[in-house]
């Protein structure tokens, strides 16, 4: 149980800079993913704090003690890593009991505390195999295992599923999730992956290319995106995004082929004449007239059957468009249908900055 | 590994010819020749062989200096395999680690590799010299607290560090690739469960190295019951009072200086057997799997 402050934290490989300046405070026994593409320095933020990579500046901080000088073993975390790291010469039993074993752990205190272990991830019986002879998801299990037995003040998952397939991964997921109900130990969780993130994240720290792009609870991050690129990373189909213009009093802004699209007039009146970028998510478009919000049309070319629901691909305005809807029938080739758009779907960006443009910003779930 | 077939055999032994000619010249000719000499009794002018069955090996084996060149031999195959193996995983260690400086060293290791035996002990003559080298500042202390031209002990010291010497670039080699074929993230994971560093290298990094460790064990043998003529020759010859008499070195004197060519030939035979004892020995237990996978 512990909370966690990271200030101004940098890491920089020789003269490249791959985290600029992260700061967050994660609080006790909070689930805490962070989110973002491969390369924008979630698993190096996530190291920093283990204490595996040097932190360059900047501050961490565990509990209140700063911890930028400690050794991994000082700092009380457990970790869980994405290839599970499970020594390949050891049991099952002794992977898990290795740190009990390294802090001097009397023998029979141990045993105890393994197969209790053993008992909670499911693996009894498999405590004298190799990892060698164990599945995948078997596998997942033991390096859990390994983490929960030290009983950490911080859990920290390095990718943990992604080398899962898909149904395991699933599965593992809600694990994690009730592991952590019952443990309320303190978790930070790296993935790519947004499913996973949004199912497991108490809050969800979005990174892009070693900057924090927005910090808040999934429904923050889905409603409200802090920028273009966290609107186009969440959300599957990704958000439709046109440039248009503020038109007349700000109450509409003008779509490339000149059809008009309302928007909330106290924040597009500052900004009339201007050219901006509207995000507009699929499933929040519906098909048909409807009253309230605008009407537009848009041409579609074909449908995904989804089975819960379908895709129309189609272009509005010069680029291209996706609906998601229940209708049912499939467009003719190039078909005009209208569709109905609600002023609160569209989110407006800064084309030059990529932020949120809002009547008041966007509020930095940065100290919870 | 790609195979290529030939339509006509011809071209394929063809191929391989000049190889198998080499081979037969230069190892499977002169065995012949010293397995048949080895039971026969040769003429030290030449001119006529005489069959005489078990009774050169008999000999041999009846021989106290043979005995003595026997026990020499294991304790430099013991302690120079001990010391090369020892300094290189060592070395390898802190290069793994990344410690300052490895990328110049990691290059300087492998040089002592290339240079010959004669060379390499030629420098060490120098290096022990007990008049002119390094070690004559300890004959400053008292006389004769160093030297390796009376004392038998000093000597086989002397040619156990030049041969080790020599080795350990070898070795560095294999320990160092053995290392970094080790997933960085099992000793990530070990300092997480809180081992230190040298905890981590005793109960993760060695056990998962078993495999190169076992390889070089055979290789540092073989290689210094084999290759260590030139060391001994130029360092030694033997001296002082046979304490570094090897039995490479022994078959030489006895055939060479002593013409006892049926003597030498039998030693030789010996010599070989062990050494193809200690191949099969690693090819059946030791190239078992390596289990990196996890």
């Amino acid at each position: 149980m512990a909370q966690i402050g990271i200030r101004g934290v940098r890491k920089s490989y020789g003269k490249t800079q791959v985290v600029h300046g992260v700061d967050v405070d994660i609080v006790d026994g909070e689930f805490v993913v962070i989110l973002g593409p491969s390369g924008c320095g979630k698993s190096t933020l996530l190291r920093m704090i283990a204490g595996l990579e040097e932190i360059t500046a900047g501050e961490i901080s565990i509990d209140g003690e700063v911890v930028n000088e400690l050794e991994p073993r000082e700092r009380g975390c457990a970790m869980v890593f994405q290839n599970y790291a499970l020594y390949p010469h050891m049991t099952v039993a002794q992977n898990i009991g290795y740190s009990l074993k390294v802090a001097g752990v009397p023998r029979a205190t141990r045993d105890q505390r393994v197969l209790e272990t053993a008992r909670t991830i499911g693996l009894v019986d498999f405590l004298d195999r190799k990892p060698g002879q164990l599945s995948g998801g078997q596998r997942q299990r033991v390096a859990m295992g390994r983490a929960m037995i030290r009983e950490p003040r911080v859990f920290l998952f390095d990718e943990p599923l992604s080398n899962l397939d898909a149904k395991l991964r699933v599965q593992m997921r809600l694990e994690i999730r009730r592991l952590h109900q019952r443990l309320r130990a303190t978790s930070v969780f790296v993935t790519h992956d947004q499913v996973e993130a949004m199912t497991l994240a108490d809050r969800l720290i979005v990174m892009n290319e070693g900057h924090i792009d927005q910090i808040g609870t999934p429904s923050e991050v889905y409603g409200l995106p802090a920028s273009r690129y966290v609107g186009g990373f969440i959300g599957s189909p990704p958000m439709n995004f046109l440039d248009v213009t503020v038109g007349g009093d700000g109450g509409h802004v003008v779509v490339g082929d000149g059809q008009h699209l309302s928007i909330d007039p106290a924040i597009g009146a500052g900004l009339v004449g201007q050219t901006v970028e509207v995000g507009i998510r699929p499933e929040h478009v519906t098909v048909g007239h409807r009253a309230g919000g605008s009407t537009l049309t848009a041409a579609f070319d074909f449908m995904e059957d989804l089975g819960a629901g379908r895709l129309f691909h189609g272009r509005l305005g010069g680029a291209d468009f996706i609906v998601h809807s229940p209708e049912h029938r499939p467009p003719a080739f190039g078909e005009e249908i209208p569709l109905h758009i609600p002023r609160d779907a569209v989110h407006l960006f800064d084309p030059q900055t990529g932020k949120r443009v809002a009547a008041q910003p966007v509020v930095q779930a940065a100290a919870a | 590994m790609r195979r290529a077939y030939f339509k006509d055999n011809r071209i394929a032994y063809l191929l391989v010819a000049p190889q198998l000619l080499i081979i037969f010249v230069f190892f499977y000719w002169p065995t012949g020749e010293a397995l048949f000499w080895a039971f026969t009794l040769e003429q030290p002018w030449g001119g006529g062989n005489e069959w005489v069955g078990l009774d050169n090996l008999n000999a041999v084996l009846s021989d106290g200096r043979y005995w003595n060149a026997v026990v020499v031999s294991v304790i430099f195959a013991l302690a120079s395999t001990a010391l090369a193996m020892g300094m290189a995983l060592i070395l390898a260690i802190f290069a793994d680690r990344q410690l300052r400086g490895y990328k110049f060293y990691r290059i300087g290791m492998i040089w002592p590799y290339a240079i010959a035996a004669p060379a390499v002990g030629l420098a060490f003559r120098f290096v022990f010299n007990p008049d002119a080298g390094i070690m004559s500042y300890l004959n400053t202390i008292s006389a004769d607290v160093w030297n390796p031209t009376l004392n038998g002990t000093h000597a086989l010291i002397m040619i156990v560090v030049a041969g080790a010497w020599k080795q350990v670039a070898y070795n560095f080699i294999f320990f160092l690739a053995g290392l970094q074929s080790i997933p960085k993230s099992i000793t990530e994971a070990g300092a997480m469960d809180g081992a230190s560093v040298l905890r981590r290298v005793r109960d993760l990094q060695l056990p998962l190295l078993a495999p190169t460790f076992f390889f070089l064990l055979v290789i540092n043998i073989t290689d210094s019951f084999t290759d260590s003529f030139g060391i001994v020759d130029v360092m030694t010859q033997g001296g002082p009072a046979r304490a570094t008499d090897l039995l490479v070195y022994k078959i030489y004197t006895d055939g060479f200086k002593g013409l006892d060519y049926s003597g030498a030939a039998a030693q030789s035979i010996i010599l070989m057997s062990l050494v193809i004892l200690l191949t099969v020995f690693q090819f059946r237990y030791i190239e078992r799997r390596v289990h990196y996978t996890g």
